[in-house]
This record gives structure tokens, sequence and C-alpha cells, in this order.
């Protein structure tokens, strides 16, 4: 019987219950942010004079802030705004990541010289201190902090593609298209890039979770997503400011930021041994 | 081997030439002039006081040449002068020559990041190797689930958590500063005593994410290293396997864990910031998120270039350490 990888890939990646489960969180988190309008009991931004400081209670299981705000509505809305800044800065840190290991992958000699070392510079700079340093310039908001993590987090990426790119330049369907003449773009986009874009995935997957835990410790120092506009980091911020009082409200949004990116990871980490066939072994041949 | 730590050293030109661009470029990202800032925070400079600020940044001159200055002066570390009110330079309030050594922001920083790189080994290691030799036992499964908790643990938060349980349910701990107010008053033993217990949270949240990484590292070196020919002949010649495990393995699942730690560094500096903040620890990361939140230019580039700069200090120490540790390379 001839054996399809992808039929490989699926019955490996099912064999893992725990990434099968981040996997099913990782949809439900989408889900929940998609619907956030709906889902959420309460307006996030609605200010209840009477209801300051509630522990959880029936109308507000998740307790509310100190303006009286529902902490549950809060959250809910602010998993729009960590998903969203989750995927533009790694969305902008794969383009660049692909843009740049491609380069160097494929034409190799100067440009990947200098590719590799403005990498090499970019992970000598501490990278929080250069995103704050960013922001104490350009000022905070969710659209630069968006920005600024997709600047500072693609060097992973561009040495991964350009690893991929230095092995698979030298196969045979590609010195044959290079032979007959095909475009170095189109043997960039069509044949090589195709072909490694799997770990790619993978690592923007796991790229994911560490922007949503950067945009959180930004949000929490207050040089985030800006008030009142939800997020789960600056709802830590109040967690902090009222910590002898309320403890829920430190309690629930980080617990929804660790199962968050633990769901993130279990869900990457479980695509990346699906997909490696050097962990296929006797399921594969 | 000095060739080899020459060719280092002279690698790390570029590298640090890179640095200063980059960090030159962010200057520039600024909505205006630099100095704007300060002339609208203090509207009693007047506009020649602001003329004069603006050509000590040689602002009045072309880009490439306020870099060569601005090179200049950042390599005598002159960082010039701090926007704030007290207008003290930049490297004074880094490291003030006036305090007691401990009490030096640099310090304080260095100091509990070393603590928290102490520890981090000490916890780290015996953890991988166990793991390692009793590969998918209970216990193994046990701190890989714990790994993945700990990699996905917002630091900030859990420090949140260790302020409500210990500090304020148990009241156990102090959750703020370095040392208590009635600190003067204390004998010597109780100073020391003072000092650790407002260390214990802030070293423990600092190294908890270091933990989690080098403890799963520490765990596929050994477990490469195990199935090397050299563990299987140590075992086949019938040495026992404490012997085996912590002479002839360890030794060489070690090499990797120095360039490890070196590569770290940036990511404590970092932390530090975060950590600092939460715990109200008046160090180096603190005063950087002073300089975030006031727009403070010269600070915020000064503690980025030394942030930078310590950062390669590292990776050489890293590279050092691996020689030092590694014959292969020694005898070369």
């Amino acid at each position: 019987m001839k054996k399809y990888p992808e039929k490989i890939f699926w019955k490996r990646f099912k064999k893992n219950k725990l990434a099968v489960t981040g996997g099913i969180l990782v949809l439900a988190l989408f889900i929940i942010a998609v619907f956030a309008s709906v889902l959420s009991p309460f307006d996030p931004n609605e200010i209840d004079r009477h209801n300051i400081l509630n522990p959880p209670n029936i109308q507000h299981p998740l307790g509310t802030d100190e303006l009286g705000r529902d902490i549950m509505s809060r959250m809910i809305w602010g998993s729009r705004i960590s998903l969203a800044v989750g995927f533009v800065a790694v969305g902008i840190a794969t383009l660049i990541g692909i843009l740049l290991g491609s380069v160097a992958g494929y034409y190799g000699g100067w440009a990947e010289r200098i590719i590799m070392r403005f990498i090499d510079i970019m992970l000598s700079i501490p990278t929080f201190f250069l995103i704050l340093a960013v922001i104490a310039f350009v000022g905070p908001s969710i659209w630069n902090i968006m920005v600024i993590i997709g600047l500072t987090s693609w060097m992973g990426v561009a040495r991964l593609v350009r690893a991929e790119f230095l092995s698979i330049k030298e196969r045979e369907y590609v010195l044959a298209a290079r032979a007959l003449g095909v475009s170095d773009l189109r043997i960039i986009l069509k044949h090589i890039m195709i072909n490694s874009m799997a770990p790619v995935f993978v690592s923007a997957i796991l790229g994911v979770a560490s922007a949503i835990l950067i945009e959180s410790a930004l949000s929490f120092l207050g040089l985030g997503v800006q008030p009142p506009m939800p997020s789960w980091g600056n709802i830590l911020t109040s967690g902090k400011d009222n910590i002898e009082i309320a403890w829920w409200l430190s309690v629930f949004p980080g617990f929804a930021i660790l199962i968050t990116v633990l769901s993130y990871n279990l869900f990457g980490e479980g695509l990346r041994d699906a997909s490696d066939p050097r962990l296929w072994g006797s399921e594969g041949s | 081997m000095t060739s080899y730590l020459l060719k280092r050293l002279f690698e790390m030109i570029p590298t640090l030439l890179g640095i200063t661009i980059i960090s030159f470029f962010i200057i520039h990202l600024a909505p205006g002039k630099p100095t704007d800032v300060l002339t609208e925070m203090n509207p009693k400079i007047t506009p020649e006081a602001r003329e004069k600020l603006e050509k000590y940044y040689g602002l009045d001159k072309p880009v490439y040449t306020q870099y060569r200055l601005w090179l200049e002066r950042i390599v005598k570390f002159d960082f010039g002068e701090s926007f704030s009110t007290d207008r003290r330079p930049v490297i004074e309030k880094i490291w003030d020559r006036k305090q007691p050594l401990l009490e030096r922001r640099l310090l304080i920083t260095f100091g509990i990041n070393a603590l928290s790189m102490l520890l981090i080994l000490m916890i780290a290691i015996p953890i991988g190797i166990f793991s390692a030799t009793h590969q998918y036992s209970f216990y193994d499964k046990i701190t890989t689930v714990t790994v993945f908790v700990g990699f996905a643990t917002p630091a900030f938060w859990l420090a949140l958590l260790l302020m409500i349980l210990f500090g304020i349910q148990l009241d156990w701990l102090p959750i703020s500063g370095l040392k208590s107010m009635d600190y003067d008053t204390l004998s010597v033993f109780g100073k020391v005593w003072d000092r650790a217990k407002h260390l214990i949270l802030p070293v423990f949240v600092s190294s908890f994410g270091g933990l989690a990484g080098l403890s799963r590292f520490m765990r596929s070196s050994m477990l490469e290293v195990i199935r090397q020919d050299y563990v299987t002949v140590a075992r086949a010649k019938g040495l026992r396997e404490k012997k085996v495990i912590y002479s002839h393995a360890l030794r060489n699942a070690l090499l990797p864990i120095i360039t490890l730690l070196g590569l770290s560094v940036p990511g404590l500096i970092g932390g530090s910031v975060i950590f600092e903040n939460i715990f109200g620890i008046p160090g180096m990361g603190q005063l950087f998120y002073k300089g975030v939140m006031m727009r403070d230019y010269p600070l915020v580039m000064g503690i980025l270039t030394i942030g930078a700069f310590f950062t390669l200090l590292g990776n050489l120490m890293a590279d050092i350490g691996y020689m030092l540790a590694d014959p292969r390379i020694r005898t070369k």
C-alpha cells in the first residue's frame, strides 16, 4: 500500500493527546475572540459605580475592577486584542524572515554575510530593552507594538528559512529547473519556498505564543495596549495596583495568558514532531 | 588558543558597530527633534538654551557627523545628561560613585541576575540529568509538563501570585524594595537576613523562565551524550553507572550549557525591567522603565547601549568558558 505523507502526519498528530488538546484550545480561543461581542455578558467599558471591586459572584463570575467593569467581559474582549497583536506581529516577522532568509540562503556570498551579521547584531541587543526603547520614542499604542514586536522577532524565521534553502537548493529538481532556464524568482517561489513552508508555519505558531507574552508584559507595564481598551496585560496592571484587596484581578487574566500560550506551544510542538520525517520511524515506510 | 580568542574579539567589532548604528537610528524615530521633549516638559528653557542643547547633540550637523560625535562620546561612557529635572549625567545615575558599591543601580541589577543564574544552574542541571537518565519515567513526564507550563507562565504574573501568597496572605516575605525601613538599626546578621528576605521573590521570579529552558536543554544534551560510543565503552568496561554518568557523560553534556548561559544574558537583562518594576527594586531596569515613561532619551539610549555591551560580554565570556572547558579548542 502506498503511504501518503499527509496521512502519516495526521496519524502521528492525532496520537499526541497534548497537541490535539492544544489545537482544540487554540480553535476555541479563536472562536471566543471572533464572537466577543456575543459572548461577553457586559459592555467591557461600562463603568458601574455601585459594583466597584466586587469579588467573583453570580452576576460577575470573575469579579469587577476598580471602575466596576466586568472582568469576564474585559477578558473576552482582551482575547481579541491579544490574538490580533500575536497574529499581526508574527505576520510581519514571518514576512521579513522569509524575505531575508531566502535571499541569504539562495544567493549566498555577500548578501548572506551581511544578512547573517545583521541577525547576529539584532540578537545581541536585549530584545525587551530594544522594544521598550523604540516605544519611548514612538509612543505606546496597539499598532506600534504590533509593528515593533514584528520588527524585533524575525531572526529565528530568517535562520530557519536560510537553512531550508541551503538544503533544498542543491536538490535535483531545483538544479533541473535552473538548467531549464527558469528565473530565480520562480525557482525561489515555486520550487523551494513551497517545500520549506512546514517548519516556517510551525515557528509562526510558536511565535504567536511569544508575541502574546511580550504584548501582555508591555501592556502590564503600561507601554502596550492603552486603557480603556482591554487587554490581559493591562487588567493585570490594576491587579497589581489593588494587590492587597482584589486577588481576582491578578489571578484570572494571567491564567488566560498561561492557557493561551501553553495551547499554542503544545499545538506548535505537536505539529513539528508530526511533520518531522526523522521521527516517523516504523509507521513511515 | 590565543588566536581563537583574538578572532572572536575581532568578530565582535562589526557587531558592536552595528549595535550602535541601530541604537542611533532609534533616536531618529522620535517625532520632531529629540530635544523637543525636554523643551516641552520644561517651559523655562529659553530658545538660546535649546539651541545650545541641539549643538551639544550635534543636531545642526549632517546625520553621519552626528553619529560620529555620538560614537566618540559613548566610547568614553559619556551618554550625555538626563532629561529629568535633576539633569545629572546618565552614567552617574547608573553608576553613582557617591553611593556605596551595593547601592549602585548597575550592580544591583547585575547582582540579582548573577544570583538567578546561579539558582538556575543549581536547580536545572540536576533536574535535566535526572530526566535524561530516567527518560519516559513518571518523573520525566512530570518535569516535561512542568517545563511546558513554566515556558507559558508570564513572569510578572508569577510575581503577582507569589506576592499575594507569601507577601499578603501568609505575610512571610516583604514584597517591595531591597531592605526594610529599620535596616540601619539591625545587627549585622539581621542586615544579611533582611536583604536575603527581600531577594527571595525577585531572584526566584527572574530565574523562572531560565529554569524551564535550561532543564529542558540539559535533558536533551544529556540524552545525546548518553548515546555516544564512549559512554557505551565506559559501561562495557564495567564502570559503575554513577561514574559513567557523572564523570564521563556529564562533562560533555555540560559544554553546550556554557554557550546557552552566554545567550541567556539578554533575556535576563530584559527581564530585569519587569521584575525590578514589580518589586520596586532600584536597579538599572527600573531606571530604564522610568526613562521610557518620561521619554528621557539620553537615559534610554545609555542603558540600551550598556545592555547590548553586556550581552556581547556575556557571549565572549561563554566563548572563553567553552574554550577552557573543551580541550579540542584549547589545544588548537
